[in-house]
């Protein structure tokens, strides 16, 4: 183990191994040109949406959503995902990467997987939706595509795990991995079974476009097929929690308020998201609902506890941090008092806020096997997860850029005023936007739809008028977080490429009290119970929590009375 | 020690529960079992379940089955392409399809009268939503899932494809009127 392959970090303390850093890079760069892609393709398909404006004719709209849909939900996500893994084993481990070259193997596999896949739809006979619903054919090349991006990504994970053991071997860690670094095993384990699942449905269909295999099942393609199509939405859920972590460690030094139970609630993550193929199966012919009711509630929802575990145990942990350093004042001064213009620490929130409160409640709602009938392939479904994976994802890891370009890419943050005001802009013009999409699909405007007016249709059906200014307010909300994306690309682009370097002795763009630095949070005697009220080490925290779960019992029954409107059937 | 350096304590397991997560985690995990519940309570008590009834079927085999129904119970057709509207009889087996880009026959439900409706596609996939009411279920080819419904409200409802099924896909609407009573 050469010295001169690591580099520490002087305001952080991380140590970076050349090749994890150069293969973070890479992966983050990349990442962030396919978000840039995505989000071109995001803005006319809102501008499609928006009833005053129906931009693009409809050929074009449904392959741009397909563009959307694939960039967006599989590509940037993943491929950034990467970039976390590969930090969350070397950077926060201090070891040497495993096998370099294989995980710039995967590396390369990625982007040759996501330019074919890009190409096919670019050529206007692959606008099959991410999903690719079989009967309905795609160019051969959008499978193949998506079949190396895979492979890729799984060699991604064997390093990943291969830096586990090295780790392990030579010692470079005491006791037990970092909580950071458990969750993003989390999400390894998770992706290791969500592209497995890819393989087994991808693989068969791609021979099925060239003509080696004559059908296949559509019901059985839907169930293999969303254990990809879920389940990598749940790798998300489980690296941004570990953002969440993480960020909650670099900003404020907090420490878990206990290891066991948050490792526990990534374990059940492990034990029982993947279940969540069924969300999209509650109203298929062909499945017991038996069947329904086990898988879509993650076998009692213990998944959804585990989420409402972390929801208060994040900041919990930023609680007891704040109140340790004094800020103890009534239930909240420890929240009013955050560093509210560092974009490491509001992103982080309101991805948090974002996420639990529309993104949580709504799919728990809408994943409940009967309330399901009035929701289906609705307008309300991309609320939901636009919420969960825009909101909760994209945002964190915006958050977690921020972060790293002074730390990994070494270099200032570019116009560091205006990204102070890019959370808000992104994240609360999302948060309309998916509750006005929830609205117009609550009036059953359906999803993936080019004219919810039906002017070329030969029977006539409109919407109430209400439904029309939910989607004028999805044009609008859903501009004004594109506009908070593209401010986050141009930060970012000019930061890496044309930014200044940050010296060894020049400051951030932001304060981030980090290792090296960070004031190690000393629990008082009486344990963190001390510091807080009612004997709750966190008590604002349970207070917040409180609230949500108030919400989300009022908002389940407004649902199940909705139900009770619809015609009788059994 | 924060949440990106490993544990200080290497018995981390032994560290008991602060009260503040003790507490939450019980009231979380009585609402996960109230929510768990009460899908199967619905089952009993509720009126809106999916019957789960389903059957392999082939296109050629239900195409034959829904013209028999047409043919037996057209009442009148509608628009210049003379889509038929059928008119089954209360309690009947009725059939409906979906294709690109229609949903075929027409149908004329008697409110408040039970239906067991059976709907499949000859082709690719799509999504039976039936509005303002709103039902939404999905349909496969191959599939032929039954519901079994008793409208009861709304003169008009519109059946829209809520599956993307190409290019002709937001075109394709379809009808089930519903009338008063069986005079």
């Amino acid at each position: 183990m050469s010295n001169e392959l690591f580099r520490t970090c002087p305001e952080s303390g991380l140590q970076f191994h050349k090749p994890a850093e150069q293969l973070m890079r890479a992966n983050a760069v990349v990442a962030i040109v396919i978000l840039l892609i995505g989000g071109i393709a995001a803005l006319l398909v809102t501008l499609t949406r928006w009833p005053a404006v129906h931009l693009l004719p409809a050929d074009r709209f449904y392959q741009l959503l397909t563009t959307h849909g694939v960039n967006m939900l599989i590509f940037w996500i993943i491929t950034f995902e990467m970039a976390i893994l590969y930090f969350c084993s070397s950077t926060l481990l201090r070891c040497r990467l495993a096998t370099p070259r294989i995980a710039w193997l995967g590396f390369a596999l990625m982007v040759i997987g996501i330019v074919v896949n890009n190409l096919a739809v670019l050529n206007g006979d692959a606008s099959v939706m991410m999903t690719s619903y079989v009967p309905m054919p795609a160019n051969p090349n959008f499978y193949l595509g998506l079949i190396l991006f895979a492979v890729g990504a799984l060699l991604g994970c064997f390093v990943f795990l291969g830096t586990l053991v090295i780790a392990k071997a030579e010692k470079t860690y005491e006791g037990s991995i970092p909580l950071v670094t458990f969750g993003a095993l989390t999400a390894c384990i998770i992706a290791v079974f969500t592209i497995a699942s890819g393989a087994i449905i991808l693989i068969p269909t791609y021979l099925w476009s060239l003509g080696y295999i004559n059908h296949i099942d559509a019901a059985m393609y839907r169930l293999v097929w969303w254990a990809l199509g879920h389940s990598s939405q749940q790798i998300n859920v489980a690296a941004h929690v570990s953002v969440w972590y993480a960020i909650a460690a670099i900003v404020f030094g907090a420490k878990p308020l206990s290891e066991k139970v948050s490792r526990t609630a990534f374990f059940l993550y492990i034990a029982f998201l993947q279940l969540a193929s069924a969300h999209h199966l509650l109203v298929d012919p062909g499945l017991s609902s038996e069947w329904k009711i086990f898988n879509t509630s993650y076998a009692m929802y213990l998944a959804v506890l585990a989420s409402m575990v972390h929801g208060l145990t994040v900041p919990g942990s930023i609680e007891v941090a704040q109140r340790a350093k004094g800020l103890t004042n009534g239930l909240f001064e420890w929240l009013r008092k955050a560093p509210w213009s560092n974009p490491v620490f509001s992103g982080m929130f309101i991805s948090l806020i974002g996420f639990g409160f529309i993104g949580g409640i709504s799919g728990v709602v809408m994943g409940t096997e009967q309330i399901n009938i009035i929701i289906h392939n609705t307008i309300y479904v991309p609320g939901h997860f636009h919420a969960t994976v825009v909101i909760g994802t994209t945002l964190a890891f915006m958050s977690l850029t921020y972060f790293l370009i002074p730390v990994l890419f070494r270099r200032e943050v570019f116009m560091p005023g205006l990204a102070k005001w890019q959370p808000y802009l992104f994240g609360i013009g999302m948060a309309v936007f998916c509750l006005a999409m929830m609205g117009a699909g609550t009036l059953g405007v359906e999803r993936r739809h080019w004219d919810m007016a039906f002017t070329d249709s030969v029977l006539a059906f409109e919407y109430p008028a209400s439904a029309f200014t939910f989607m004028g307010i999805v044009g609008i909300s859903g501009v004004a977080a594109i506009l908070g994306g593209a401010i986050f690309i141009l930060i970012t682009v000019v930061s890496v490429f044309f930014g200044k370097r940050v010296g060894s002795e020049s400051s951030y763009g932001f304060s981030t009290s980090v290792l090296a630095k960070a004031e190690p949070v000393v629990v008082p005697d009486g344990g963190h119970a001390a510091t807080g009220k009612w004997g709750f080490a966190a008590p604002g925290t349970f207070l917040l929590a409180f609230f949500f779960l108030v919400i989300f019992v009022l908002y389940y029954a407004v649902n199940w009375k909705y139900l009770a409107s619809v015609w009788p059937m059994s | 020690m924060s949440a990106i350096q490993p544990p200080a304590e290497t018995v981390w397991w032994k560290q008991p529960l602060d009260k503040v997560e003790g507490t939450w985690i019980a009231i979380a995990l009585v609402w996960s079992l109230f929510m768990f519940f009460m899908m199967p309570f619905w089952h009993v008590y509720g009126k809106q379940n999916l019957s789960n009834e389903a059957y392999r079927t082939t296109p050629q085999a239900y195409m034959a089955k829904t013209q028999a129904m047409v043919d037996e119970y057209t009442v009148r057709t509608e628009t210049d392409s003379k889509l038929p509207v059928v008119h089954p009889p209360p309690g009947s087996d009725v059939y409906l399809l979906g294709r690109l880009w229609q949903w075929w026959p027409l149908l004329e439900l008697e409110k408040g009268q039970t239906y067991r409706l059976h709907i499949s596609s000859m082709d690719w996939q799509h999504g039976f939503s039936l509005q303002p009411v709103n039902i939404n279920t999905q349909i496969l080819p191959g599939y032929e899932m039954v519901l079994t419904i008793t409208p009861d409200t709304g003169a008009e409802q519109t059946i829209i494809c809520n599956e993307y099924c190409g290019l002709g896909h937001h075109n394709m609407v379809g009808k089930i009127y519903v009338t008063e009573g069986g005079q």
